[in-house]
């Protein structure tokens, strides 16, 4: 297990001084402008050598995603941009550093802003998330009030605001190029790819956009150095990672812990483990809603990272577990996220926008078993055919929680299908 | 999802003279002919003032950012969080429907709202008072089952302690919000496995922001004793 002295989020339930003050005593902001003097090149080098992948459910390398930012020029300013737009279902990590631990995300803003040439900082919170916009806001007028960002921010040199803009309840502006376009002051669809953001995001000029978690952890990785933060985890999947524990654990929570922690052992220690005891569980779905579930045979020798979820054809996501347990009728749970992605496609792309409607609706007949048993395979060729077939991935990730479904419990949804049609019969 | 303006507008909107400062500030944070991107906090503040978006919001928010005002109405229409009718004017309770607030009983809640409020959701009850709707995940999964009312969460809730809620905002009184149970935040109901149990700070982040904002609406000066305090976490 991680060791308290480990943790990069010391005060994650917020139950310590939130304040400037408390977080300075906690190591915050302590000779900022030091890392800074480093220069660009090395902070950037220093994320890549700690292995650290994004944490906003893609798990692209950090570093190089920085290093694809050109040279700032004097008529383009470049843009940093954070997705605080936590929507995922099954995610709360994001929430807890908004409002409990937000002085390492303006920390990390300077220092990534720095890193990628780019004196602004735009925070896109998801817009229910209000009163923890206010407490980003409070921590960033403290800042601002330090001199730790503003004109020669911590005493660096180099200049740096961070502003705070929100959204109003879409799911899609979680995707970067949507979340740009909301940004800039329109409806939130997702531009096609290239041009990439790092060439032309907001406004046209070069932008980077990280995850709150990605961009939060950069100071103390600076400070503790790479080789720290790759000391957990396996290759790579280095660092420590915030888990999101839901759904029928006897203690949900967020918390957290080394990547590549086995999710027998995330779930037995922090969450108490699954209702009714570990031969209860039913099912996981191990990184928020548009991964596919595993099965409780495969949960038992999981390990939580990218690598090793992906050969299950699961993925790490988000780091959300959503636990079932055996009383779970998971059909519902999962038509109840078709229910959701129909309810957030954002009507761009045909494949997309037609087709989470029509699979939510086969969906919600299997739940009652009124339907035929050719209807799964058509349902998974249809999942198919909108998979890879849409500008963004919000078609993918609708279809995988189907086809996970399938896959591994296949025979309930065949079962349910044949009670239905026997008392049918019976009735007759 | 068809989302149209309401049938019945007023005849004009106007921001008060603190939102419109408010306003003017917010329109800065944005490069030089870029106004357009403060278009969903302006709507967003509208909504705060009048409890839904009108036309006539939407044509004044369109001539402070020198928008057409249909590419106002399309991000109004856009976004799930605009309400283009009214809501309960006490409260509009948005419960959480999603499946990791489903596995922990949201279904129970949505009965309550159809119990106590109103068989169908964005039907206005109680002398225009309360309405409820069932939106998408709100993102304090391991707080569920939760529901949003304004900019506040109540979570942790069961249908017991939730009709409860619903009780005191029909009679006119806010709940303090947050978790429901003897929890302080997200940390683990049980028991807690890391970071210590020592507790500096009374409440966390968002309840301390509640309870800030209600003693500013009510004009008191004395800091935190208009709200009961809750019981101790399980620290």
């Amino acid at each position: 297990m991680l060791k308290d002295k480990d943790r990069i989020f010391s005060n994650l339930y917020g139950m310590k001084d939130r304040s400037i003050k408390g977080s300075m005593q906690r190591g915050h902001w302590d000779n900022t402008a030091k890392l800074i003097k480093q220069g660009a090149t090395w902070i950037v080098n220093e994320i890549k050598g700690s292995g650290l992948r994004g944490r906003g459910g893609a798990g692209f390398p950090t570093g190089l995603k920085w290093s694809f930012m050109p040279k700032p020029e004097a008529k383009k300013p470049s843009y940093l941009v954070v997705n605080a737009d936590e929507s995922e279902p099954g995610t709360c990590k994001d929430r807890e550093i908004l409002r409990h631990e937000p002085h390492t995300l303006i920390e990390g803003c300077l220092l990534a802003g720095f890193a990628m040439g780019a004196h602004t900082a735009y925070i896109y919170v998801r817009g229910e998330y209000v009163r923890e916009r206010e407490a980003l806001q409070i921590a960033i007028n403290e800042a601002y009030s330090k001199g730790f960002i503003g004109k020669n921010a911590s005493k660096s040199g180099w200049d740096f605001d961070v502003f705070v803009h929100h959204g109003a309840g879409a799911y899609i502006c979680g995707e970067e190029t949507a979340l740009l376009e909301s940004l800039e002051g329109k409806k939130g669809m997702p531009r096609m790819k290239p041009p990439f953001p790092a060439m032309a995001g907001l406004y046209g000029c070069p932008t980077t956009v990280n995850n709150v978690e990605s961009i939060a952890v950069v100071p103390t990785i600076l400070r503790r150095g790479a080789s720290w933060f790759s000391k957990f985890g396996r290759p790579n999947n280095f660092g420590t990672k915030l888990f999101c524990l839901s759904g029928h654990v006897n203690s949900p929570c967020v918390v957290e812990e080394e990547m590549s922690i086995p999710l027998k052992e995330l779930i037995d220690k922090h969450g108490g483990g699954v209702r009714g005891g570990w031969k209860n569980l039913k099912a996981v779905i191990p990184g928020g809603a548009s991964v596919p579930l595993l099965p409780a045979n495969i949960c038992e020798d999981a390990l939580m990272d990218f690598d090793w979820l992906k050969e299950q054809k699961s993925g790490l996501g988000t780091g959300a577990v959503i636990v079932m347990d055996g009383q779970t009728d998971v059909i519902k749970a999962i038509w109840r996220l078709s229910k959701f992605y129909k309810h957030e496609s954002c009507g761009q792309c045909t494949p997309c926008r037609e087709g989470t409607g029509w699979m939510m609706r086969v969906m919600e007949r299997f739940v009652s078993g009124n339907a035929e048993l050719e209807e799964i395979d058509s349902l998974l060729e249809v999942s198919k055919q909108i998979e890879g077939h849409t500008i963004c991935a919000l078609g993918d990730a609708a279809a995988w929680p189907i086809q996970g479904l399938m896959r591994h419990f296949r025979h309930e949804v065949e079962s349910r299908i044949k009670t239905n049609k026997n008392s049918h019969l019976a009735a007759e | 999802m068809l989302r149209r303006l309401d049938k019945k507008q007023p005849l004009n909107f106007k921001f008060s003279a603190k939102n419109l400062a408010w306003a003017k500030k917010q329109i800065l944070n944005y490069p030089k002919g870029r106004k357009q991107s403060a278009v969903i906090p302006l709507l967003f503040r509208a909504q705060e003032q009048e409890g839904w978006v009108s036309k006539p919001a939407i044509e004044v928010v369109a001539k402070m950012l020198d928008m057409a005002p249909v590419r106002v109405f399309e991000v109004a229409s856009f976004y799930f969080m605009f309400h283009l009718s009214p809501v309960g004017s006490a409260a509009h309770i948005q419960v959480c429907g999603t499946t990791p607030c489903m596995l922990r009983g949201s279904d129970g809640l949505i009965r309550q709202c159809k119990d106590k409020i109103s068989k169908r959701p964005m039907e206005i009850a109680h002398d225009g008072k309360i309405s409820w709707e069932e939106v998408e995940c709100l993102g304090a999964c391991s707080n569920a089952p939760l529901v949003q009312i304004g900019s506040d969460y109540y979570e942790d809730l069961d249908e017991e302690s939730f009709a409860k809620i619903v009780t005191d905002l029909i009679s006119g009184r806010k709940p303090v919000p947050g978790s429901q149970t003897k929890r302080f935040s997200s940390e683990p109901i049980e028991n807690l496995t890391t970071l210590g149990t020592k507790v500096e700070e009374a409440q966390n982040a968002s309840v301390e922001l509640f309870i800030d904002s209600s003693i500013k609406e009510k004009g008191s000066k004395t800091k935190r004793s208009l709200v009961s305090k809750k019981d101790a976490p399980n620290a």
